[in-house]
């Protein structure tokens, strides 16, 4: 009974742990690679690389002070970070690092992780709703039909790769890819031929749904001003912030586990930990390299590109997969 | 794209960009009457930055009044300081020696280049890609050293005088500007694939927010605004001053009306400019840069004398109104942002707001000039 | 339809291309130059705030004359003189000897014509680019003392 208690404030704690050193260390990893490619050093002061930035900048996150705007609805405003990152946290529970290495793997894996972050749309939706400012109320109803635009094709796709592997457990689905790349499902099978495809749709997503550029409407700095966290400052901003990264950890990890053969090795060697980990960062270094490359969609342009392309395509490529299935 | 859908004014809300809003470069207001994210009426309000320096110039000698003209527009100062002694040059018969007026010309092109290439990468910053912008400065950083070299600034130049170059430019600025023009044309290439070639930024810019030529005549809008509403309207061309006559350029015209069109007027200016930098370098007589026969106290005859040049944004004009005195009697700057801008009240009804601040930063806007 | 897939093709074509600038970008060297551990060399002509020059002897070039409080559009000079006995060819003789030169920085907007005034060279533009302070008196220059502060340091 204890052990199990222990169990989970020890994975709690840790998964506490790893979003928030993620997100610190991302906030970093960006900075110096957006310098990098706009050609400046970027952060280099503070430590070797400048890799004491992230604790300053913690701390003086932590030691302002939390404003409330006058006439905001408090609760909504107090917990819309809490709320942004919360689903973010428990996502990591079921997230399988490698094949020992998961605080509970559950069957409904993908559900789960699906469920939890449907939740952030909710967080952005009360940001923008109890900080009482338009720019708010503009971009947080922009971000949720972003949001829920794009699950549409994510889950979709997601279906597909159940369908293909018959498992929502994420372990499984990692496992029935081991044994070098040529398993792993992004690449085309007999099954479902369209796999790479199915690959772009659900990366695309993910950068949607993570509200990164070039689909950052919600914040969009040039029209919104900082969009749905304008109002806030100190930890406020800090825990939207950490949210987000960790949502861009979760994205980056969904992607792997479901096409890149998870903590698998391309060859078929020691498989581990570490392979999970640098698939995840090279896809994390995508993100950062695509933000820094294009300017920003336009909100029709993004709900046209889901509803007009994403969709039917990801949706062909079901149908195709469940006839294909049948056959073979 | 302005979508066909019905607004609805009874039910709307306002909303206030500016005076400190990052899509507005500065401090102009905009009061929008919007619904949802349409805008259903907006009102520009400006003079948050007005210095006044009409008046100055009525209180202040024509040379006292040089430092004033720098400072209208900090991006393209050059042309404004030269449309400055133009005026007074011809106005009081002052004679200005071929080589200054070549250096002019070169160094006023190269100023429109720098002013160019800030306002693409302000323009790509608008529409939410940082890293164009950073490649531009890095661009317009060679063009400001040279000018430095030169003139001793990198913003508000205060270069020209009447007669004349306030100094010479050396052989380290000639061979500078040899190398900068390939490396320009070199860059151009550059931004063309990453930007120009862009798909999510073509689909901002095609068929948005467009500026009729009527529309354009209407409210005096001048520069690559009107150009790229089909105007073929360019002081250089249609009023030559200076040396320009002596070169051989295009003015590039586009017939889209839309925010591509505007976008592309201003990249191939930019190619157009090299052009005659290029040639002013091979051309650049010797002899002296300052006339001998300058008077030591400007004044000018009575009467009523107007310039206009070709700025970055527009056809820029200076009028003044003598009554024989060593400072003017009235002093009118036309600027051309604050006609452009006026178009935005009635060009933006009805578009998304994300539409209409790409069409503000289209339009090119430096708030310090339009407001004087 | 052929136009709704070659759109797609061509806008993830332009994607992709945009993508390799940005690639090799990043593998370019820095151009930036780190400022306060790092400093750029002011170019001859750098316009920083006006000095006065010394003759041989340390004395100001200035004769008082007033020409660029004259030209200055901002009035950001004030100068003033006493007369002084001196001798000059064993006779007698009034000479005007600048006693004070008053520079308001902070109206100066560096456009040069005090410079350019100027009949004696006395007068030239600093290399000081450096100016930073909280308080506004901290810009007033008394470029006399400031001359002979200099000319002290030299010998």
């Amino acid at each position: 009974m204890s052990l199990t208690v222990l169990n989970v404030i020890a994975a709690v704690v840790i998964a506490i742990a790893f979003a928030a050193a993620n997100a610190a260390y991302l906030v970093w990893a960006e900075r110096r690679g957006a310098a990098r490619i706009q050609r400046r050093p970027g952060p280099n002061i503070n430590g070797p690389f400048g890799l004491l930035q992230p604790p300053i900048d913690g701390i003086k996150l932590m030691t302002k002070q939390l404003m409330i705007p006058g006439g905001a609805d408090k609760i909504l405003f107090m917990v819309a970070p809490v709320l942004a990152m919360a689903p973010a946290i428990m996502s990591f529970v079921t997230i399988p690092f490698s094949e020992g290495i998961v605080a509970r793997n559950m069957d409904i894996g993908v559900l789960m992780i699906f469920a939890f972050a449907s939740l952030g749309a909710m967080a952005i939706l009360f940001a923008g709703w109890g900080s009482r400012n338009k720019y708010s109320v503009m971009a947080s109803v922009r971000a949720v039909s972003q949001n829920v635009s794009y699950e549409i094709p994510m889950l979709i796709t997601a279906i597909t790769v159940i369908m293909v592997n018959g498992s929502m457990d994420l372990k499984a689905i990692s496992l029935a890819q081991a044994g070098g790349f040529w398993h792993w499902n992004i690449f085309p099978s007999l099954q479902s031929p369209l796999m790479p495809v199915s690959f772009i749709i659900f990366f695309i997503c993910s950068l949607a749904e993570t509200n990164r550029a070039p689909f950052d409407l919600g914040e969009a700095e040039s029209e919104l001003v900082a969009g749905f966290h304008t109002e806030y400052g100190s930890m406020g901003f800090g825990l939207f912030f950490m949210g987000e990264y960790a949502n861009i950890v979760i994205g980056a990890s969904l992607t792997t586990l479901l096409f890149l053969g998870g903590w698998g090795c391309p060859f078929g060697l020691f498989p581990g930990v570490w392979w999970f980990l640098l698939k995840i960062y090279l896809l994390i270094a995508t993100f950062i390299w695509i933000r820094w490359t294009f300017p920003r969609t336009t909100i029709y342009g993004l709900l046209n590109l889901s509803w007009k392309i994403l969709i039917p395509i990801s949706l062909f490529n079901l149908l195709l997969t469940a006839g294909l299935l049948k056959v073979f | 794209m302005s979508a066909p859908i019905q607004l609805r004014p009874d039910e709307t809300f306002l909303l206030n960009v500016g005076p400190q809003h990052p899509a507005t470069h500065g401090v102009l207001r905009v009061k929008m009457q919007m619904d949802g994210e349409y805008i259903v009426k907006a009102e520009t309000v400006l003079g948050y930055v007005h210095r006044m320096h009409e008046k100055m110039g009525e209180n202040r000698t024509y040379a006292q009044y040089l430092p004033n003209l720098s400072r209208l527009d900090y991006l393209g100062a050059l042309g404004y300081t030269h449309g400055h002694v133009l005026a007074i040059e011809r106005a009081a018969g002052i004679e200005v020696p071929e080589r200054a007026e070549y250096i002019r010309a070169i160094t006023v092109e190269l100023n429109r280049v720098a002013s160019h290439l800030f306002w693409f990468g302000a323009f790509v910053m608008d529409l939410g890609g940082f890293s164009p912008l950073m490649y531009a400065i890095q661009d317009r950083e060679h063009i400001l050293d040279m000018l430095e070299a030169v003139t001793g600034a990198r913003l508000t130049y205060c270069y020209y005088r009447f007669g004349g170059l306030y100094n010479d430019v050396d052989d380290d600025f000639i061979e500078a500007a040899k190398r900068f023009i390939p490396r320009m044309r070199k860059s151009l290439k550059k931004y063309d694939a990453l930007v120009t070639g862009n798909i999510i930024f073509q689909k901002r810019l095609e068929d948005i927010a467009p500026v009729s030529a009527e529309m354009c005549r209407k409210y005096g809008a001048t520069g690559p605004v009107a150009r790229g509403s089909g105007i073929n309207f360019d002081v250089r061309k249609n009023e030559p001053y200076s040396v320009y006559p002596e070169f051989d350029f295009e003015v590039p015209v586009y017939h889209e009306c839309d925010s591509m069109a505007r976008y592309k007027v201003r990249m191939d200016e930019m190619e157009q400019s090299l052009r005659i930098i290029e040639q002013g370098l091979e051309k650049l007589p010797g002899g002296p840069i300052m006339t001998e026969k300058k008077p030591k106290n400007i004044k000018l005859p009575v009467g009523d004398f107007y310039q206009a040049v070709e700025t970055a944004r527009g056809s820029f004009g200076i009028r003044i109104v003598s009554d024989g005195d060593k400072n003017a009697y009235r002093l009118k700057l036309r600027s051309p942002t604050y006609s452009n801008m006026h178009l935005f009240d009635e060009a933006c009804e009805g578009m998304l707001i994300m539409d209409a601040l790409a069409f503000m930063g289209s339009l090119d806007l430096v708030i310090p000039e339009m407001d004087r | 339809m052929g136009g709704y897939f070659s759109e797609i093709f061509y806008g993830s074509k332009s994607l992709l291309i945009g993508m390799g600038i940005t690639f090799r970008e990043f593998f370019k060297p820095t151009v930036t130059v780190q400022y306060p551990y790092q400093t750029l060399k002011m170019t001859a002509r750098y316009r920083g705030h006006i000095e006065l020059l010394a003759d041989e002897e340390g004395n100001p070039k200035c004769v008082a004359c007033g020409m660029c409080q004259r030209a200055c559009p901002s009035g950001c000079i004030s100068l003033d003189s006493v007369s002084v006995d001196v001798e000059v060819d064993g006779k007698a003789k009034k000479k005007k000897v600048l006693s004070k030169y008053d520079l308001d920085f902070t109206k100066c907007s560096l456009c040069g014509q005090c410079v350019e005034s100027c009949n004696f060279g006395a007068i030239d533009f600093s290399k000081e680019y450096n100016l930073a302070s909280t308080r506004k008196e901290d810009f007033h220059f008394n470029l006399l003392q400031r001359l002979k502060r200099s000319e002290e340091k030299n010998t």
